[in-house]
């Protein structure tokens, strides 16, 4: 039988163990990594060695080069994914809704849907020459259909017998839309954002390699040319660290919004 | 205006005596009372059908329903399922509309007391994204509509949940909630579809207790459906059973509040009443004493052999 100290202090350790476990693997190969450059197995044209991809990371920050790149890199990012997300879930909401809307629009949507954004780069260049147009338009582009589709199927998906139960409780209209419906749906549309804040930067790191004149793309473009292996892998750290700090953006958010779900509920340890 | 008073007014001036008025006017009344005066506000409706009608396709499901409930009446509905018995409950909850045949609560359409009516389905239907207290107050307006459904929660002995998400709650509490959400809205017809099917036996005898005092209490009219006939005899006044789209059965139930299940008149005609649901003949046991009946209960039942 255990004894009642034990009980806590288990629980304290168990808690510790989560959190440093899932950080051994990638700590390991960090050494590894390390080891083999030093003892020059790999060569720094191949991969740089971690510590100077650090030592680069250093002073990119200090001379204040990283935070303009990764505030031109975030700008656009944010803004195509306003553009292309506000535009998904008004049209989601829409054909989602109203039967005649999709009827209409729907089917146009997924044609272009299966299209891939990457592969319309030429015409965008044509249409939207290099500049910053071009490289919003495709991030739009990719945020808006997983949004749009997720929207559109939380809508479909909303409890009937709820529905049901709201109208005959009188409530109909706006009222019925805000209080039943929308949050019907926002499961699986928060679904769609987090997907679309994936994609965001996915194409971002392509769109960028069109033309730039700053920008994390640029950095790492312009690190290639010059050899700067180290910058490169500092640019690629960056989209790595700035993707996770999305999706743990998208998860807070859910975590928020569906505190009601007992899916998201945080059971008692 | 109606013959009715042009008559009286004559007869009365001319002084005819009492009796003559009466038979005149027991002439005069239609059996379908077309341009009744709205009542003063008494907390039931009364619930008038006829010829109601509901088909889906070739099925009949509904098939020329008279039926006469007066304000304030539990009436409980019982037959087989299919048979037809929430159909009727969502016509007079106006969630769906008869093939033919009317319906008037209080001589007028349902479109006029939709306010008055609530429903309380199988499943709680609770909004899970809003908070018990919320839920109650759905479709309240005004500054108190959260003290309104902070009483109703206390009636059903649900204070202290208020601020819970409904997917903490047990199936039983869950309904509870539910009943206070009908309930917050003073309902003058409130209409049960089978609403504790789901829940296990003492939370149903608790339900079924609750529910009485509260009907008691407030007095609207209350519609139950179930396939439970003994819930119906512990409930209701008088007990439908509907078959082949049709009520086979109106059964008034004389015993007096609170029943008791284990009352030998409470259990025979809960046998009689699910006999006549079955189609099943009854034997006549060997040696059972006559038990006087209740004033005004009708003779029992002839014995019935139907061939399937």
């Amino acid at each position: 039988m255990p004894s009642p100290n034990a009980a806590p202090r288990s629980a304290l350790v168990a808690r510790w163990r989560k959190r440093v476990v899932p950080w051994l693997v990638p700590l390991a190969i960090l050494l590894l990594w390390q080891l083999a450059s030093s003892l020059g197995w790999l060569s720094t044209r191949v991969l740089p060695e971690p510590w100077s991809v650090l030592v680069a990371f250093w002073q990119l920050l200090r001379s204040g080069e990283m935070a303009q790149h990764v505030a031109v890199s975030t700008a656009r990012a944010l803004t195509g994914f306003a553009i292309g997300g506000s535009l998904a879930l008004t049209l989601g909401l829409l054909t989602g809704s109203f039967k005649r809307a999709e009827t209409l629009l729907d089917s146009t949507i997924q044609m272009i849907r299966n299209v891939p954004p990457l592969a319309l780069i030429p015409l965008v260049i044509l249409w939207f020459g290099i500049d910053e147009t071009a490289k919003l338009f495709l991030v739009s582009l990719g945020v808006f259909f997983p949004i749009y589709v997720n929207t559109f199927h939380g809508i479909r998906s909303v409890d009937p017998g709820l529905i049901e139960m709201a109208r005959s409780y009188g409530l109909s209209g706006f009222a019925l839309y805000r209080q039943v419906i929308l949050p019907g749906a926002l499961p699986s549309i928060l679904v769609g954002v987090r997907f679309s804040l994936g994609f965001m930067w996915v194409i971002l790191i392509v769109a960028e390699t069109i033309s730039a004149q700053a920008g994390i793309g640029y950095l790492t473009m312009n690190a290639r040319e010059f050899l700067q292996t180290d910058v490169v892998l500092v640019g690629i750290g960056l989209y790595a660290a700035l993707g996770k700090l999305a999706d743990l953006l998208a998860k807070g958010l859910e975590r928020w919004w569906l505190r009601w779900h007992p899916g998201y509920q945080v059971k008692a340890a | 205006m109606h013959m009715t008073e042009i008559d009286g007014a004559v007869l009365g001036f001319a002084g005819l005596p009492d009796s003559v008025r009466h038979f005149r006017e027991q002439l005069d009344t239609p059996v379908w009372p077309v341009d009744a005066a709205p009542p003063a506000r008494v907390p039931g409706l009364a619930v008038q059908t006829h010829a109601l009608t509901r088909h889906f396709g070739e099925r009949r499901v509904l098939d020329g329903i008279d039926l006469h409930i007066d304000a304030g009446a539990f009436v409980a509905v019982v037959g087989r399922s299919g048979c037809g018995k929430s159909t009727l409950l969502r016509l007079l909850a106006g969630l769906d509309d008869a093939s033919a045949g009317s319906l008037a609560l209080d001589g007028e359409s349902i479109a006029r007391h939709r306010s008055d009516i609530r429903i309380m389905f199988q499943d709680p239907r609770l909004l899970p994204w809003k908070r018990v207290i919320d839920n109650v107050a759905l479709g309240l307006e005004g500054g108190g509509a959260l003290a309104r459904a902070h009483a109703a929660l206390e009636q059903v002995g649900l204070a202290d949940r208020a601020h819970d998400w409904p997917t903490v709650l047990s199936g039983g509490q869950r309904q509870r909630v539910a009943l206070a959400r009908a309930l917050v809205h003073r309902p003058r017809l409130l209409l049960l579809d089978e609403p504790l099917g789901a829940l296990d036996a003492l939370t149903r005898i608790e339900m079924h207790r609750l529910i009485e005092s509260l009907w008691q209490q407030h007095g609207f009219t209350a519609l139950l459906v179930t396939h439970d006939v003994s819930e119906a005899v512990a409930l209701a006044d008088r007990v439908l059973l509907i078959e082949d789209g049709a009520v086979a059965l109106d059964e008034r139930v004389w015993l007096p509040r609170p029943r008791s299940r284990r009352d030998a008149a409470f259990a025979r005609l809960e046998e009689r009443v699910l006999t006549r649901v079955l189609c099943t003949p009854t034997a006549p046991s060997a040696g059972e004493a006559p038990v006087a009946e209740p004033p005004g209960d009708p003779d029992p039942l002839p014995v019935f052999r139907f061939a399937i």
